[in-house]
């Protein structure tokens, strides 16, 4: 699993990347800061210049709270300016302010299709002076996830697409092949339980569904602070995702 | 009241609301006015100031509405649209903000829109209220019953036509071609033709030596896409050449293709800051050459900065220390001119507890603010707007409700925490004097986290009805 484990193995995934960036050097990797998951995702983190996918899962796949929460904590950590393209008008500033996005950071671009997010999340990406480019959208074709992949490849920006549908019926979508680097599935879990009546710090079902050259994996995990920042729940904090085998090739 | 000579007699040319309904009229002698109405103010007419007035009018036009822009005298406007009316919400937008800053300025305006010029004209000056929009299908319908006045022929053939008996557009439209023709001459048919748009129009773009303005003739109409991306880059090139000279930067460039059949095609780009960069001029433009029919060809090119600002050169700052903030202006730019229906902006917090107040939209280079929203209350990522109705069932006044549903799903409540009381804002609406919201944070059994709230206390129907809705989904 680790990647010094074999260096045959390590030699040849070296030659396989050369391939497969051509003569584009690798942009490095943006780590969660949590060791169990950084070992799972090849690089040691989010690969920077490259596009990643989220979902809601549930209910989270219609209305993409809990993923637009997990996209703005990767953006926070960052360091730039963040250009967010939506169609519908329901994201919430004050909750990005709370996941560490400072409102300075986000210019928010508001269009009428998702071509048209498409269009402006490859302007953002190819322009190179933003830290990460977010887009909200329900259909992602295997061809315009190849562009939105070029440009974060030329220009190091990280590309996030919040996958988010009109129906839950049509989150089958979400299965389709495309040339994002990972895939993520956040799905809200009951919070952290408190010794008084209310609501803990929320709590998420982290799956990784898809890294390229690497496995899937699932976390349970406390949903971003202030900073952008995930966290192992203080009472699952040893042995948990060490014991679970990886899901093999699950794409669901 | 204005006043000029109409052949040997001192006629009224023009008169205000209230010499108009005290009996006025325009065309009447001068003495005859001052015998029906005591204390009228008599100027006479001054028609080379109008005319400069209606230039700077038309200019101003220019810069705010639409890039083709024909003065159409002695008391008119023409404005081509086509492509320049969505960016103020269309064509219904289009005529209400000209109106609006038309009455703001104190101008009386009569506004039409229609396929044609003859007809806008027509039913500008002729037609039934102040702001006319005809669509292509209806063209017949509205020229129809106006009457032969409104399409500008000189005054013996009007005479001659009434004496014909005929005095509406529709029935001079009736009559065979050939006979009137010979009859009037062919001004009529051209007039006519016009209004139907069987005739072309020449557009006499307005004059405005101020602005900067480059341009290329070809001897040989060019046509193909990539040679006017070519000789737009040539324009610009020559465009920087004379803002510089000038110490300026545009803020919005016109590019207008002049075609070989008399038409004008026109690209408008605007930019965020002022802007001396052929690069990213060129890319502007190019982006929405597509746009462009050619048709037969094109004859001239004229490049324009509309609107341009002082701009000098600046030192810029380097720092060994922090990196340099990337530039986003040009971003900024590309997004905007390739958005047709979309908006580009920044989010503000605004002083007020309500949370669809909370949120102001500021413009995407504006200033950095500073200050970010209160972390102490939580707040969900998704904000419903309208609020939800929902059905929900509360113990007691300061309780959360034990379950609630929405949209025909029951959800029994697990944890809960709140209230939190949003007072309305009596400063803002005067019914929010007394009103209240008590916010809810509650998470179901499955884990899913919402944002309910009740207006009013739960207590005095005053503060409000007691309804329950669901306004934000947490992470």
């Amino acid at each position: 699993m680790s990647e010094s484990a074999n260096p045959q193995l390590a030699a040849l995934r070296a030659q396989i990347a050369r391939f497969e960036s051509g003569s584009r050097a690798r942009c490095g990797a943006l780590p969660f800061g949590l060791e169990t998951i950084d070992r799972k995702i090849p690089g040691g983190g989010l690969a920077l210049g490259a596009l990643h996918e989220v979902a809601g899962g549930g209910n989270g796949a219609v209305h993409g709270a809990a993923a637009a929460l997990f996209a703005a904590g990767i953006a926070a950590r960052t360091s730039g300016q963040v250009l967010w393209c939506v169609t519908r008008r329901d994201l919430f500033a004050p909750a990005l302010a709370h996941a560490g996005l400072h409102p300075d950071r986000v210019l928010y671009a508001e269009v009428g299709d998702e071509k048209a997010v498409l269009a402006c999340m490859e302007e953002g990406l190819r322009h190179g002076g933003l830290s990460a480019v977010v887009g909200e959208l329900a259909r992602l074709p295997m061809v315009a996830s190849r562009r939105l992949q070029l440009c974060a490849e030329e220009s190091g920006t990280i590309a996030l697409a919040i996958r988010r549908w009109r129906r839950m019926t049509e989150a089958a979508d979400f299965g389709q092949p495309t040339a994002s680097v990972t895939r993520w599935r956040v799905t809200a879990l009951p919070s952290t339980p408190l010794p008084v009546p209310g609501v803990g710090r929320p709590r998420w079902l982290v799956e990784l569904l898809r890294a390229r050259a690497g496995e899937c994996a699932d976390f349970t995990l406390d949903a971003c602070d202030d900073q952008g920042r995930l966290a192992l729940p203080a009472d699952l904090a040893h042995g948990q995702a060490d014991t679970e085998p990886g899901r093999l090739g699950a794409v669901a | 009241m204005l006043v000029g000579r109409d052949g040997r007699k001192r006629a009224i040319l023009a008169a205000n609301a209230t010499a108009l309904a005290e009996g006025a009229a325009p065309g009447m002698a001068v003495a005859k006015a001052q015998a029906l109405i005591t204390g009228l103010i008599v100027r006479d007419a001054d028609p080379a100031r109008d005319g400069a007035a209606l230039e700077r009018l038309a200019i101003w036009a220019l810069r705010r509405y639409s890039p083709v822009v024909a003065v159409d005298p002695p008391d008119g406007l023409r404005f081509d649209i086509a492509g320049a009316a969505h960016l103020l919400g269309g064509e219904p937008g289009f005529v209400a903000d000209l109106a609006r800053r038309c009455a703001d300025s104190g101008l009386a305006a009569r506004i039409a829109i229609a396929p044609t010029h003859g007809a806008a004209h027509a039913l500008a000056r002729f037609g039934s209220s102040p702001a006319i929009m005809v669509a292509p299908a209806d063209l017949d319908a509205a020229l129809a019953p106006l009457p032969i006045a409104a399409l500008r022929l000189d005054a013996t053939a009007i005479d001659s036509l009434r004496r014909l008996g005929v005095d509406t557009v529709g029935e001079l439209e009736a009559l065979p071609r050939g006979a009137v023709a010979l009859r009037f001459g062919p001004a009529i048919r051209r007039r006519l033709d016009q209004a139907y748009g069987r005739a072309s129009e020449p557009f006499e773009l307005v004059e405005a030596p101020e602005l900067v303005r480059v341009r290329r003739a070809f001897a040989e109409p060019i046509g193909a896409p990539e040679t006017l991306a070519r000789y737009t880059g040539k324009l610009v090139v020559q465009l920087c050449e004379a803002l510089e000279q000038k110490g300026l930067g545009a803020r919005r460039l016109d590019l207008l293709f002049h075609r070989v059949d008399n038409r004008i095609e026109a690209i408008r780009a605007g930019t965020a800051k002022p802007l001396r960069d052929g690069k990213r001029m060129t890319r502007l433009l190019c982006d929405k050459i597509e746009t462009v029919a050619p048709g037969f060809g094109i004859e001239l090119m004229t490049l324009t900065a509309t609107i341009a600002e002082p701009l000098d050169y600046r030192a810029s700052v380097s720092s060994l220390i922090e990196p340099v903030a990337p530039d986003l202006s040009d971003l900024v730019d590309t997004l905007a001119n390739r958005m047709a229906h979309g908006r580009l902006y920044r989010c503000a917090p605004t002083q007020s507890e309500v949370p669809e107040r909370g949120v102001c939209r500021i413009e995407a280079l504006a200033p950095p603010v500073g200050v970010t929203w209160p972390v102490d209350w939580p707040r969900p990522s998704r904000l419903l707007d309208p609020p939800a109705p929902i059905e929900a069932l509360a113990l007691l006044p300061d309780h959360p409700p034990a379950s609630f549903t929405w949209g025909g799903v029951r959800r029994r409540v697990k944890r809960a925490d709140g209230p939190e009381r949003i007072f309305g804002e009596w400063w803002v609406r005067d019914g929010e004097l007394a009103a209240v919201r008590d916010y809810f944070q509650v998470e179901d059994e499955a884990g899913e986290r919402f944002w309910l709230f009740r207006r009013g206390d739960g207590e005095d129907t005053a503060t409000g009805d007691h309804r329950w809705y669901l306004h934000g989904i947490f992470a």
